[in-house]
């Protein structure tokens, strides 16, 4: 409307009444707000040993989250594959961190040129699974990119790196095939995954990770590229219709969401000294997607609530002991039935909509008593 | 409105008054079109010439084939046999997205729009190859970020206020009710800035007073963007009112062409749509 | 020889992915949903029986029947507490809640019968075959795993074109609003369709764990998958494709663990699902659907 345009003399009010801006604006400052309070806490010697250990895998699966709401939410392509580009960077980043030791000594320095190479093989397997898969629809894109995450999956769980003075040493299926000298150390080790590993991520580099996601995410999504992407989920045949090549704006979502996935899973990887290819399995897809279906399709700032309290959940529901697990199911199967079924959500109106009246009605009675 | 022409209208090397289409280079030019499914002749040695601002419409009974050829103009479907040649170039083996950057746009039968974006955004979508800006630009919000979103902003403004969608710009196109979801999606069309406008059935659930403000609305979109208009439609009144040139389709051929006075008398036209009769009534 | 001995192998273990497969197929064909938790519904299938068999001291045919009854309740409750309420919203939603079905029902297991891997009993009391002096042998389990899976098979083709119910199981996986104007009841259906589905998965859960007897509450989460992948591969929806589907995944499987890698024949045969996909995008026997303009 011509509102739009006459608002725009007042660059505060325009700021706030945009709603895009608005959610942008909020989305950072929840993040921001939310990693000020932990470092307070932290400092403060508040936190427990196990909520410390946590801190960096919430970073992790928050932008493994926004990326996946991206390919799932926005692009509206269901991807049951997406730790497998965790699992690339991860292992790239691993084994890039333990190459460079003698080269970079600086710990973060290592640690982001580790992430950008992790996102950089990401990138490289997103081209080659999604230039032919995205051309499938529906459930068989979701049980083909499953399948290759599994198939990423077991080739790692086969792949050994070892490292001596001559360099890096790779092989399939057996620490032999190295052909190492006396003083090299392996990297990783087939089923039992990385190891010597010296971790160095950081919960401030996983901070940084999460801004410079939301960066590229919510500027992707609010500009030309973003409304094509949002275009070709709400009707592909539209959306080519007006003129807009439908394969390369999927592949880019797909690719960019890759990237993303691979710099957290290099961040994933150097957090701790022993990381296996199981953690990499469709079972952490899964929870990926969960985490971006409670939060909200295409709602960046939902996944992020969703990944953080989600994470927590089976840490917080400790005292259930053996409970918990169970708790965080059916806790998993009631919010998606009350917040999808048509006919709870109606008995939800119902009920607050009661609650409202009675408030409502408890008010007036004050008001009432005072004007007596 | 005269200013907003000068920005809006393209004024093409070849532009020049409608009476004198006939002397110049088609627009669209298509020439033994036809196409099989399976065996099944859908669409068969299909003809027509279509003047740079003409408007024609294509009518013909339920089934005739004529959505068919609008997907076939539109590369939605690859013919098996003739040529489409657009402004000369023939569109064989193209992508649709490619078709529609050559110069076509369309509206489908069933609406399709873009139902969880706003109006505008449903028009900006329209405007994409056209708003300048490189995908770095946009990730890194640059100064040309900026200034190609606050042009194409004003743009599919004042297409919206062309088609009466200004006061829905913000709504989700979604929720708008039927007739001004056919108008958003003429808009989005003309967005793309064609030379060749097809629309399918624009006057479908109608009442009579919207059909009326339409017929106006498809004259002016001529007039003011100097394109051609090919409409498929149904009803009669509009198509006679509106159409310079009709062509009359029946399991997929051609059975008549010619303008709206010669279609209304002729015999098998009336056949087709009435089936055989002594004294064809009109339609 | 060898690789005769793999193709039998490979046929028995394909023949347990098809019974699975067919749950999964025959779900999505008629409530079009991807029902994530039926992989457990296997597992609570072989907890059931090994319980009836170790502490009840039951014969396998009791305890075989007891999985069924159970499974079968289990898969018509799951369908109506979790899944009818969210009929006709997004499909990922219904996804999103079959997996929280899948957790509750692991960890419901991991409650009630612990961590630890329970070793179970066969089922089949068969002598082993040898044939050609010894160069092939074909275990008792492997002979009444494909002579069961034929037999359900043939009862399910059977079951959906000659009874009534299961013409209405046809019909409403074709159009089910049609279907419901046609006066079948779909809730119904869907509900017996579950019912099917299950009783199947305690079958194929006895079958698995007596060809290999580790029983913990994550045993039916990978051939659930594999057999989730057998269906797509066969095109899902289609019932005989599901049957094809988990039979050629079983034998190439078996041939590529025999013949090439044991360990990658994870890649290998998703790397053929792949592949089967890419020239074929709706599986070996699906319908290709025409998108209308």
């Amino acid at each position: 409307m011509k509102k739009n345009i006459h608002s725009m003399n007042n660059p505060i009010r325009s700021l706030w009444n945009n709603k895009t801006r608005r959610t942008t604006f909020s989305t950072y400052a929840v993040v921001i707000v939310a990693f000020v309070i932990m470092q307070l806490l932290d400092s403060a010697g508040m936190l427990s040993y196990a909520m410390r250990g946590q801190l960096i895998p919430i970073c992790v699966y928050i932008v493994l989250a926004i990326s996946l709401n991206l390919v799932v939410g926005i692009s509206g392509e269901l991807s049951l594959g997406h730790a497998g580009f965790m699992g690339v960077g991860a292992f790239v980043g691993a084994v890039t961190s333990t190459a460079l030791q003698g080269l970079i000594p600086d710990a973060t320095l290592r640690l982001v040129f580790s992430m950008v190479l992790g996102g950089i093989f990401a990138a490289i397997m997103g081209l080659i699974i999604g230039i032919p898969v995205l051309r499938l629809r529906g459930d068989y894109l979701a049980i083909v990119t499953l399948a290759f995450g599994e198939i990423i999956r077991n080739i790692a769980n086969n792949l050994y790196v070892g490292m001596d003075e001559k360099g890096l040493h790779f092989a399939f299926l057996s620490e032999e095939g190295l052909h190492m000298s006396d003083a090299g150390k392996l990297v990783m080790a087939g089923p039992r995954g990385t190891v010597n590993i010296t971790p160095i991520a950081t919960f401030l580099t996983g901070f940084i990770l999460i801004l410079i996601t939301l960066f590229i995410v919510l500027n992707l999504v609010n500009s030309k590229e973003g409304r094509a992407i949002k275009a070709i989920r709400d009707n592909r045949i539209a959306a080519e219709s007006v003129g807009i090549n439908v394969m390369s704006f999927k592949l880019k979502a797909f690719v960019i969401s890759a990237i993303l996935a691979g710099m957290a899973g290099a961040l994933y990887g150097l957090s701790m000294s022993n990381v296996t290819s199981v953690k990499f399995s469709f079972t952490t897809s899964i929870d990926i997607l969960v985490f971006v279906v409670l939060g909200g399709m295409g709602n960046i700032l939902g996944s992020v609530i969703a990944a953080t309290i989600l994470t927590l959940l089976p840490e917080l529901m400790r005292p259930l002991a053996d409970y918990r697990m169970i708790m965080y199911a059916i806790v998993l199967i009631v919010v998606m039935l009350f917040t999808w079924s048509p006919k709870l959500k109606g008995a939800i109106e119902v009920v607050t909509g009661n609650l409202k009246e009675w408030l409502g009605k408890l008010t007036n009675k004050k008001e009432v008593g005072t004007n007596g | 409105m005269a200013e907003y022409s000068k920005k809006m209208v393209k004024v093409p090397t070849y532009s020049y008054l409608r009476e004198q289409d006939a002397d110049k280079l088609p627009v669209l030019d298509v020439r033994n079109l036809g196409i099989d499914f399976g065996g099944l002749t859908a669409v068969d040695s299909f003809n027509m010439t279509i003047g740079p601002t003409e408007i024609s419409g294509l009518i013909g009974p339920n089934g005739a084939g004529k959505t068919t050829i609008f997907n076939l103009l539109t590369s939605v479907y690859q013919p098996t046999r003739g040529s489409i040649l657009l402004r000369g170039i023939d569109t064989k083996g193209m992508s649709t997205h490619k078709v529609t950057r050559m110069g076509i746009a369309r509206t489908f039968q069933n609406i399709r729009l873009f139902t969880d974006m706003t109006a505008m955004d449903n028009v900006k979508v329209g405007m994409h190859k056209d708003i300048k800006c490189s995908f770095l630009s946009s990730l890194l919000r640059l100064p040309s970020y900026y200034k190609a979103e606050k042009a194409a902003d004003k743009k599919a403004m004042e297409l919206l206020e062309f088609m009466g969608l200004a006061d829905v710009a913000d709504v989700k196109a979604g929720s708008l009710p039927y007739g001004v979801q056919r108008r958003l999606e003429i808009a989005r069309a003309l967005a793309t800035n064609p030379s060749v406008l097809l629309l399918d059935e624009p006057a479908a659930g109608m009442n009579p007073s919207e059909t009326a403000e339409l017929t106006e609305q498809i004259r002016r979109i001529r007039d003011t963007f100097q394109i051609a208009i090919i409409l498929i439609e149904h009803d009669m009144n509009l198509v006679m009112n509106v159409c310079e040139g009709i062509v009359v389709v029946n399991y997929g051929k051609i059975i008549a062409k010619g303008t709206p006075e010669q279609i209304k008398d002729d015999p098998a036209v009336i056949e087709a749509y009435l089936g055989k009769k002594e004294d064809g009534a009109a339609c | 020889m060898a690789v005769l001995q793999y193709l039998i192998n490979g046929l028995s273990i394909g023949s347990i992915y098809a019974i699975i497969a067919l749950g999964y197929t025959m779900v999505y064909g008629i409530a079009k949903m991807l029902n994530f938790a039926h992989g457990d519904v296997i597992m609570v299938g072989a907890y059931i029986s090994y319980c009836v068999m170790i502490y009840l001291k039951m014969p396998p045919v009791v305890a075989i029947l007891a999985a069924i009854v159970v499974c079968t309740v289990l898969g018509v409750l799951i369908e109506a507490l979790a899944y009818r309420p969210l009929r006709g919203t997004s499909s990922l939603a219904v996804l999103i809640t079959a997996i929280g079905v899948s957790y509750f029902l692991q960890n419901a297991a991991q409650l009630i019968w612990g961590v630890a891997q329970k070793t179970y009993s066969s089922v089949v009391t068969m002598e082993s075959v040898h044939l050609f002096d010894g160069k092939i042998l074909i275990t008792g389990e492997v002979i009444v795993t494909i002579i069961t899976s034929a037999v359900v098979m043939v009862c399910l083709t059977l079951f959906t074109s000659k009874t009534r119910t299961g013409k209405a199981m046809r019909a409403v996986s074709e159009d089910r609003d049609a279907a419901q104007l046609m006066g079948i009841n779909v809730n119904r259906t869907i509900a017996v369709t579950f019912a099917i589905g299950s009783a199947l998965a305690a079958i194929a859960g006895v079958l698995l764990c007596s060809a290999s007897p580790a029983l913990k509450p994550t045993t039916g989460s990978m051939p659930g998958i594999r057999a989730f992948t057998a269906a797509v591969f066969g095109g899902i929806g289609s019932v005989p494709g599901a049957m094809l589907g988990g039979i050629l995944l079983g034998v190439i499987e078996e041939l590529c663990k025999g013949l090439i890698s044991t360990q990658f024949s994870d890649a290998i045969v998703f790397g053929v699902l792949i592949i089967v996909l890419l020239v074929k995008p709706t599986g070996l026997l699906g319908k290709q659907i025409q998108e209308k303009v």
